[in-house]
């Protein structure tokens, strides 16, 4: 596949304590400069996001809940906005994702990450870039081509080995997220139980929304295969749970994903 | 060699919740013809191991030349519990079928969503993958410089 014109650009960005990467396919009109700007915004867009939600910040909304310094009817509209995101996500995964149900009391961390990257994508396409990848620490939303020309091609990493990926799929103008305790052991929560999740593998799911794939992919990690009783809550989202020795269950759509990736 | 055993285990562990005629499975669950160990797995996942020639397996069994079949585990789905069962000879998957399905006639359609592969290594380092970006459980900015996706943002293109 010939790749189509325009400019190729790379960045990363250390924030939420992760590493972001940015790759882009620009329109040739546009300047170096002018990408250079679009990267900045994206990114300023991600701290912006980081200073709202962060848990480990003092004066975040995120802290300002947990202290019960703000209550409802005085939310600022982005806390609104993510605190309706976590309730649907906890009804719609049978309780799997609870915000509320986590050390500290409040910890939308689950959605906050996924909803900031399709904002940092969001500054992208105002800026007129239709072609970008952005990874926040292993989710990733994906839009247009990707520099070789074709759909972006992802790998999914291997629970065990974090030098190997186990499966590869062909994306476009969709996100990706994946939940596991292999980086941050026993970071997730089991809701009803409040301990935390040992087992091993993964949790992947694909869909339009990279903030509810995020939450998906955590609840489903949590739940394991029985997430398959709830799963998915509603049409256009796909998953890939790992078990261990690499068995894998997945949903029919991401196979049509799997069989681009080998036809190409 | 021990990522073949492994495979070969969540292979057994893995026959789980998928339908007979599902392409994915098929295609999925092939593996290299070499290393045909099989022993059951040890993650909750108790099989009724059944050697086609009579052999009874114990924790660790090579398979016999001829074709052995294994139950999965029954899973729940959201459509119902579903449980698989796969014939393998030589290392690959001859049939598969469900043994366990919903009983609604229009839920064992559903059903098929559903397969329950063992994955392999499609990849082994950036420089062979091919690939653009990699999706995992979250780093931390210090692991990242480990990760698969440093090498890949490092590489020259």
């Amino acid at each position: 596949m010939t790749a189509p014109p325009g400019t190729l650009a790379r960045h990363t960005a250390h924030v939420m304590g992760t590493v972001f990467s940015f790759r882009l396919v620009a329109p040739a009109s546009m300047s170096r400069r002018d990408i250079s700007a679009a990267l900045a915004d994206a990114v300023n867009e991600l701290r912006a996001v980081d200073v709202a939600f962060s848990p480990y910040r003092e004066g975040s909304l995120v802290c300002r809940v947990r202290r019960e310094e703000l209550s409802q009817p005085s939310y600022p509209a982005v806390l609104a906005e993510i605190v309706d995101a976590c309730a649907r996500m906890r009804a719609l995964t049978d309780g799997w994702f609870d915000a509320w149900a986590v050390p500290g009391g409040f910890d939308p961390s689950g959605v906050v990450k996924g909803w900031a990257i399709e904002r940092a994508g969001a500054r992208l396409d105002r800026a007129g870039i239709t072609s970008y990848a952005i990874n926040g620490g292993g989710d990733i939303t994906v839009r247009g081509h990707a520099p070789h020309g074709g759909p972006w091609r992802i790998g999914i990493r291997d629970p065990d080995r974090a030098d190997t990926v186990v499966m590869t799929l062909d994306l476009t103008d969709v996100a990706i997220a994946t939940s596991g305790g292999y980086e941050r052991g026993g970071h997730i929560v089991d809701p009803h139980t409040g301990s935390p999740v040992t087992r091993a593998g993964s949790a992947t799911v694909i869909g339009p929304d990279l903030a509810l794939a995020d939450g998906y992919a955590t609840a489903l990690f949590a739940a394991g295969s029985p997430g398959l009783a709830w799963f998915p809550p509603h049409t256009g989202y796909d998953a890939l749970i790992i078990d261990e020795g690499l068995a894998a269950t997945f949903t029919a759509g991401l196979d049509n994903y799997r069989q681009k990736a080998r036809a190409a | 060699m021990r990522r073949k055993l492994l495979a070969t285990v969540g292979m057994v562990a893995g026959a789980v919740a998928v339908l007979a005629s599902n392409t994915a499975v098929r295609a999925g669950l092939a593996i290299g013809s070499g290393g045909h160990t099989v022993r059951t797995s040890a993650a909750g996942h108790q099989l009724a191991r059944r050697p086609a020639g009579g052999r009874t397996g114990g924790s660790t069994t090579s398979l016999p030349p001829g074709a052995v079949t294994e139950e999965g585990p029954v899973v729940d789905t959201r459509f119902g519990p579903v449980q698989v069962r796969v014939s393998f000879a030589n290392g690959r998957i001859t049939e598969s079928q469900a043994v366990q399905t919903p009983n609604d006639r229009r839920r064992s359609v559903m059903i098929n969503q559903y397969a329950t592969p063992i994955l392999r290594q499609e990849t082994l380092s950036a420089q062979s993958a091919n690939i653009d970006l990699v999706s995992g459980a979250t780093v931390t900015s210090e692991a990242y410089t480990q990760s698969l996706q440093a090498a890949i943002d490092k590489a020259p293109r």
